[in-house]
Order: C-alpha cells, then structure tokens, then sequence
C-alpha cells in the first residue's frame, strides 16, 4: 500500500512542477508519438510474422487489459487486488464450461455468443462479491484477502473435477467463427485483441474524468472526506471492483482462446502476482502503464530465457532477470517505467526553459 | 420505539440540530458526557473549549464519524442518531475539518465538482459532465465564493495553505446545505485571510446555520449569535457572546488559562 501512496505523492509531485495541472489523463492527443504506436499496432500483421504478432503483441495486449483492470482499482481507488488474475481465468473458466471443449461431460455447448456474456457477467458477480469482502479491509489486508481469494480458487479447480475438471484443466476449447472469418488466425485474433484492449483502455480513460472515476480518485484520497461529501464509499468501491472484473474478464475471454486451454496452472498464485509485477513496473498511475509493463514482461519471459542460456546460466532463471528488473523499478522510480519517462521528459522541458512558476514542493 | 409518538414530536420540533444525553465513550474515557444542545434554524454558535474538550468528537458524532455510546441526536426533527454519513450529508449537513481534508491528487475544480456531485443524483455517473453542465457550473459559482478562481486548474497538493483552508470551505457550501460545522477554519491564516474567513461566514444566506470551532475569539465572536463551552467532555456554560466573554468563571477556566 505504501508503494501506491507514494507513487501517487510522487505523481502528484510530479504535476506540481508542470506550469498547468495535468489530470490523470494520458489521452492520445496529448502525446504526439502515440499516434505512431497506434498506427503502428494497426500495421503490426504487416511488419510481424505469427509468432510475433500473437506471443509477443497479442500476448502483450491480454496481459496488459487484465493488469489494467489492477491500474484502475490501485492508481484510481487505491485499492490493490491481487485477484484480477483469478477473475480472467475465473472468465476463461466459464467460458470453457458454457462453451464447446475437448470435455464434452462438463462443457454445456453453449455457441460463443452466449457463452462470452454469460462468463463476462459471472466474472462481473466474482469481482463484485470479492469487492464486497475486500472493501471491508484497507491497504495491506486487502491484498492479503484478495491473495486469499486467488488462492482459494487456485485450490479449488485443483480439486473440483465436477466443473473444473481438477489439475488437467479443459482442453481445445472453441474460439469463435463469424463473419466467415476463424477469430483463432494470427490476423484476426491479433485484430480482435486490439480491438478489446483499446476498448478497454479508452474506456478506463474515459473514466477516469467521469464523476464515477473523480469519485474513486476522490475516495482514494480521502475515504473519510468523501463520505462527509455525501458519496457511500463502500459502494463506490465495490462498484469499481465490478468495473474492473469486467476488464478483467475480457482479458481472461481473450486469454482462453489464445490458448484454447485453461487449467489450475493459469490461475495460479504466481501468475496472480506476475499482473501485480506488471501493473507496477509500467506504471499505476496511467492507464497506459500496465501494456508496457506487460509488453517488457512477455519480451523477457520470451528472450531472457535464450540470453541467460548463452551467457551460461540455467534458462529457467528468467525470473531472476524479471524480479532484478522489477526491483530496479520499484527502487528508481516508484510509478514504473511511465514514471521514469514522465522525469525525463520534465527534466527536458526544464532545461529548454526555466520558466516553471516556482512550487517545486515535494517528490 | 413509538413510531407515532415519533413523528409527532419530529412534526412539533423545529431545531435544525438537537442532541439528547449524547454520551462518547472512548474505553473507559469518556469524551463526551450527557451532552444536551438545541439550535435553532439559521443559528450561529461558537463552541469553546480547550483542548480534549470534547469539541470535534462532538462534531464527529453529529457527522456519524463516531456513533455516540448513548443519546439521539435529531436533525430537523429526523432521528439521525444511527445514520451512515453520507445519508446525514445528503439531508444538508456539512462539516468542514481542522486538518484540511482534501483530495491532493485532483485539481480544485475537481475538488469542488465532487463535492457538488456528492449530494446531487447521478454520484455513480459514467459519462462525462459536459462544459455547461449544471454542477460544473456550480462548482464555478463556489470557487468564485471562495477566491479561488485563480488556481482553479491546479493541484490541491500545490496551494498555500490559506487557499486549501478556503478550499475546504467550499466543499462544505456545496449543493443546499441546511447546517455546517466548521471545526477551527481559521487554524493558521493570516490576518488578512481570517477577514477573509469572517466575510464568507457572515455573507451566508440566513437560513443556513453552523456551529463553529474557534480559539480565535476575534473570528469566533464576531460570526455568532450564542456560544456553548465545553469542558472535560460535558457542557460547561451557554449564552450569548458578550456573556460568556465576561463570565469570571469562564475568563478563569478558558480565557485566562494561558494555553490555546
């Protein structure tokens, strides 16, 4: 918890030597270069061949929505929910189970147009009744209640063979056709999984400046004040845990056919930390963040494995290389790489012209 | 409880706030004991005392910080003793704190917006306000009350003190309030800012009263009608400002004791 508190102190530090106050909105017009990194995700199945559309880009992008759905309750609500993992595969879960799988006795056969809804609302419920445990509890305890629920549901689908057919998980589980087209091709898929990842970043943007997402920035202020504001501040935290289970569980929709299997593997305890490690390595205080967190963490996970074993170390220690990373983060620059990148960019200004109207305050 | 013989004594009373026998029990320590206050609409009183009187734990259980240990306290004749905050903010009560409580991370008019948008409908809105949206507009309107139409784009973590003060204010003239508490709003402004402060309070509309916390007799006793004084959490003395002000015991206990 203290880690948010002061990236959000250092976010606001930061602000404080900008000549005008700039809210929390990253919005592509702002940045001149992001117009480049849209033009070039549009243009990547030219550029990219399949394995680096769909293990770097499109892997990238799944990653980074499920870590978004974690930027929006910690940078917004400061609320730090170790279960946004849990909720993805929790969907992806559904999805497999309403869907058509290789387990003819679990799955339902639903068609996907009604298996996705069906799972992305059920996903919603999960985050929504964790929410409601979770938001009983401030800073440290939420972490540790939300790392319980993960766990828990690890736990469960280990042993649960009736829906989650215990430690095999379920495997080749349909991915939708329409539009005459296989959304499972690298084009395709890698195209829809833009398409959801932007959707769910400009909306998280959009937010942000809605009096739903001030209310959340208002509550992670000041609890105490915004209730003497008239705002229910539970609620208002809860529904924000509903909000973020549905981006979560887009990503899980997205990550279960990817992959066309799920098993207790994909939900487990590490991986509810890996989106942890993600979110905060690029950055909680902007929705951009958790993509290039996610983005730095596939390019290790996918390389540092091939590095390590041509300098003569065991390949399996590319965690190492991600947790030296992640330390050096956290140690430098408490708000990620985006933080790292805002310094650098004010630090040029400052030296174009000194002209910043004093208040150097804090941070 | 008497549902009828409930209502009926709500239709008969008409104090804007009335505590009966509050008592606040901290452990053993008793912050607050048997305290009993009517105030009228649109009064103004001072409540004095020196420190650990029990005067913000007061304020904290009319806002349902605390809940009293025993006692009801009533505003505008509903019994709001075991309300949720934020249902006893929407019924026009405001309180300001000794601490400015703000929302560092936004900007003032994101600050005022909020707290325009608290005790409106449509707290859980998804779409953004647009330009001439009625609270916007507002929220101009109470940023201009308080002279902060300068700073109104930045930072709240970047304001002096005084503007953060008078930012806190605003926050409580949000909406339609009936009744405000200011705990201490002239804890470190300058003297020109406490003028400030004492013509913002004195331009409120008439229907809306408040009790005021202030060891600043100069700011206190100019901006109120009555004065209650506390001490070790019990109601020492009540009257009117000039009484109090001469009152051997009070001069004894309070005014001459040396120590704010």
């Amino acid at each position: 918890m203290s880690l948010i508190q002061e990236a959000q102190a250092r976010d606001g530090g930061l602000t404080s030597r900008g000549a005008a106050a700039r809210p929390a909105a990253w919005s592509v017009t702002e940045q001149p270069w992001a117009w480049a990194v849209a033009v070039l995700l549009l243009i990547m199945p030219i550029i990219a061949n399949g394995f680096f559309l769909i293990e770097i880009f499109g892997t990238t992008l799944i990653l980074g929505t499920i870590a978004l759905s974690l930027m929006f309750l910690a940078g917004y609500g400061g609320m730090v929910s170790l279960m946004q993992l849990t909720i993805a595969g929790f969907a992806g879960y559904m999805v497999a189970v309403f869907g058509v799988s290789g387990n003819a006795n679990i799955s339902l056969g639903w068609p996907w147009w009604l298996a996705t809804p069906m799972a992305l609302v059920l996903a919603v419920l999960f985050g929504t009744l964790g929410g409601a445990l979770a938001v009983r509890t401030e800073g440290i305890y939420t972490i540790m209640i939300t790392l319980a629920i993960g766990a828990a549901f690890y736990y469960f689908t280990n042993q649960n063979w009736a829906i989650f057919n215990g430690h095999t998980g379920i495997n080749t589980i349909a991915t939708p056709h329409f539009l005459g087209i296989d959304w499972r091709m690298d084009v395709a898929f890698y195209y829809l999984t833009l398409a959801v990842a932007a959707l769910c970043y400009f909306a998280v943007l959009y937010l942000s400046r809605a009096p739903f997402g001030l209310a959340l920035q208002g509550v992670r202020d000041n609890p105490r004040r915004m209730a003497a504001l008239g705002f229910n501040v539970n609620a208002h935290r809860i529904a924000a845990y509903a909000f973020a289970a549905l981006i979560a569980g887009m990503g899980g929709v997205l990550q279960v056919w990817n992959y066309r299997q799920i098993s207790p593997g994909s939900v487990a305890v590490e991986r509810c930390i890996d989106i942890l490690i993600v979110a905060v390595v690029g950055g909680i205080t902007r929705p951009v963040g958790p993509y290039i967190g996610a983005f730095i963490f596939v390019i290790l996970r996918t390389f540092a494995l091939d590095f390590l074993v041509k300098v003569g170390l065991d390949g399996n220690r590319f965690r190492l290389l991600i947790g030296l990373g992640f330390l050096a983060i956290v140690f430098w620059s408490s708000d990620g790489v985006i933080g790292l990148y805002e310094r650098w960019r004010k630090r040029g200004e400052r030296g174009e012209a000194r002209t910043r109207p004093g208040g150097h305050g804090h941070g | 409880m008497d549902r009828v013989a409930d209502r009926l004594s709500a239709l008969g009373s008409t104090a804007a706030l009335e505590l009966r026998g509050v008592t606040r029990m901290f452990g053993a320590l008793a912050a607050l004991t048997d305290i009993t206050i009517t105030v009228r609409p649109g009064e103004r009183r001072a409540v004095l005392g020196s420190n650990g009187a029990g005067k913000t734990t007061l304020f904290n259980c009319v806002t349902g910080d605390f809940l009293p240990t025993s006692g009801t306290i009533r505003f505008f004749g509903e019994d709001i003793t075991a309300f949720p905050p934020y249902e006893r903010i929407r019924r026009g009560l405001r309180r300001t704190y000794q601490i400015s409580a703000l929302f560092l991370g936004l900007s003032v008019r994101d600050n005022v917006y909020l707290a325009c948008r608290g005790v409106s409908r449509a707290r859980f809105s998804m779409l953004r306000p647009s330009a001439n949206d009625a609270l916007m507009q507002a929220a101009e309107r109470l940023i201009e009350a308080v002279h902060l139409t300068a700073v109104r784009d930045q930072m709240v973590s970047e304001l002096a003190h005084g503007q953060q003060r008078q930012l806190e204010i605003a926050l409580a003239l949000a909406g339609a309030p009936r009744f405000i508490l200011f705990d201490e709003p002239a804890a470190g402004l300058s003297p020109t800012e406490r003028r400030e402060l004492v013509e913002i309070l004195t331009s409120l509309p008439p229907h809306i009263g408040y009790i005021i916390i202030e060891h600043d007799m100069d700011v206190a006793l100019r901006v109120v009608e009555s004065v209650t004084m506390m001490h070790n959490g019990r109601i020492f003395k009540e009257g009117a400002p000039h009484e109090i002000e001469s009152d051997p015991e009070v001069q004894e206990l309070y005014l001459g004791g040396g120590h704010e």
